[in-house]
């Protein structure tokens, strides 16, 4: 399996340099307007939060697979994983807050050993929804550990988001490892099998990641292609695909870098840029919480540790202080959700 | 000097064509524009015929375009080499359907 960009010692594991990467070259030669000068022309000095309304908690960047477009640049040897510790102040906060969804994502989030644990005491915080961002292939991984899942997820009540790039094999794996859609298909069909994607409130949402350096399609066309196929080929079920354009950071930039199409996709995402997504931007209802307690505005910023812009840094302290008064974290990867249709956790924005 | 005819950045001057003739490249694009939006055809199609037609008339602008476009539409890997293929068949058979020609202009001279 490939190893990720931080066991490799690559310098794009290093946030800086990514961050430089970014800043640099086109942007700065003025080729293309920052971000900042782009929401300028319209008006907008900066970006402001609404009230947050999803709780997002990064739980670890491990993971058993290692999909060349990961942000997160997660795999098997990251042992970045969230403490119970950390977690009691999540739901402390969840509970507090009053926000409706908390999103949990990793990594693999059901690698982390304290995962149902977190999961009930979500449950009996009285969390009105539960999202759990499952890679599929960690439910058939290993039949002892993870087998019993799928009944766990439908007991507790989760909606289940996972990616599943194309309906196709060869795409699929070619982005998430050789054999990865065989797998993705057996628990897609256990998933079934236990109700999701058939049974109302027994939600499994799908995420398309173009698998290569190009904007998702329109959201219903390609969920219409996803139903048609996944159920003549395989009979499988399910609710929403959800378009998620590829940002560029982390793996997904080296790949840009390396395969030469960075100013090319950059310039796609800076000419494709779309007003009309600014108010619908994850950014704006969404707080995403770190492995390790501290806060960001996004999963995207998160990795490249770009905190919030306020005092308080971290869940701990959160519960004695408001964030609401602050000014999004903005770079140049910030055009990857506002291109085209706009792009979030929760698929297209518009 | 530029040492080839065809410059891939070229493709992103393309609007540039109304700088020495801004009327008529007016009408182009907005005549373009309106041919390839969703119509009886869905534009997914429109990209597919496009794109054939792109390697028909041998244009390296267009197929690097029509290329993109039908991948970010979710057209497949085989579906594009089939469009490809159709191009090719239309231009095979182009040429083939003048072998009548030929036989006929051999039938009438030969005894």
């Amino acid at each position: 399996m490939a190893q990720s960009l931080h066991a490799l010692n690559h310098k794009l594991a290093s946030t800086a340099r990514q961050l430089e990467v970014l800043e640099d070259g086109i942007f700065s030669t003025d080729s293309l307007p920052s971000f900042r000068e782009k929401i300028g022309f319209f008006g907008h000095e900066t970006l402001r939060p609404g009230e947050t309304e999803i709780l997002q908690l990064n739980v670890g960047y491990m993971c058993n697979q290692t999909c060349k477009h990961c942000h997160v640049d997660a795999g098997p040897d990251r042992k970045e994983i969230m403490t119970r510790e950390t977690m009691e102040h999540c739901i402390a906060y969840a509970k507090e807050s009053g926000v409706h969804t908390v999103d949990i994502t990793g990594g693999a989030p059901e690698m982390n050993p304290d995962f149902l644990w977190l999961v009930k005491r979500l449950k009996e915080a009285g969390v009105e929804e539960i999202i759990v961002r499952s890679n599929l292939t960690i439910l058939v991984a290993n039949e002892k550990k993870f087998g019993d899942l799928p009944e766990f997820f439908r007991e507790h009540g989760l909606r289940v988001v996972s990616s599943l790039p194309f309906y196709l094999p060869e795409k699929t794996d070619r982005q998430r490892g050789e054999g990865v859609f065989a797998k993705s298909i057996e628990a897609l069909q256990r998933l079934n099998q236990v109700g999701y994607g058939r049974e109302e409130h027994l939600i499994i949402d799908l995420v398309y990641n173009p698998s290569g350096a190009f904007l998702p399609a329109a959201q219903s066309e390609l969920e219409a292609d996803f139903k048609r196929e996944l159920k003549s080929h395989y009979d499988i079920d399910f609710n929403s695909l959800l378009t998620i354009t590829n940002l560029p950071i982390s793996r997904f930039l080296e790949f840009l870098i390396r395969t030469d199409n960075y100013e090319d996709y950059m310039d796609t995402l800076v000419t494709s840029f779309n007003l009309a997504t600014l108010d619908g931007l994850m950014c704006r209802n969404t707080l995403s919480i770190g492995w390790d307690g501290q806060l960001y505005d996004c999963d995207f910023n998160q990795m490249l540790e770009l905190n919030i812009d306020h005092p308080i840094k971290h869940i701990k302290d959160l519960m004695n202080g408001s964030i609401a008064n602050r000014n999004i974290v903005i770079n140049n990867h910030c055009y990857g959700c506002t291109a085209g249709a706009g792009s979030s956790c929760q698929g297209s924005v518009i | 000097m530029q040492k080839t005819y065809y410059d891939p950045a070229d493709l992103k001057k393309f609007g540039d064509i109304a700088d020495f003739e801004p009327k008529l490249a007016e009408k182009f694009f907005g005549w373009y524009n309106e041919v390839f939006k969703e119509g009886e055809l869905t534009a997914r199609e429109k990209s597919l015929i496009a794109l054939a037609v792109s390697h028909a008339i041998q244009c390296p602008y267009c197929i690097d375009a029509y290329t993109s476009d039908s991948l970010q539409r979710g057209v497949t890997e085989s579906q594009m080499m089939e469009a490809v293929h159709v191009a090719g068949a239309i231009r095979g058979g182009a040429s083939l359907v003048h072998g009548v020609q030929m036989m006929n202009k051999v039938k009438k001279q030969s005894m």
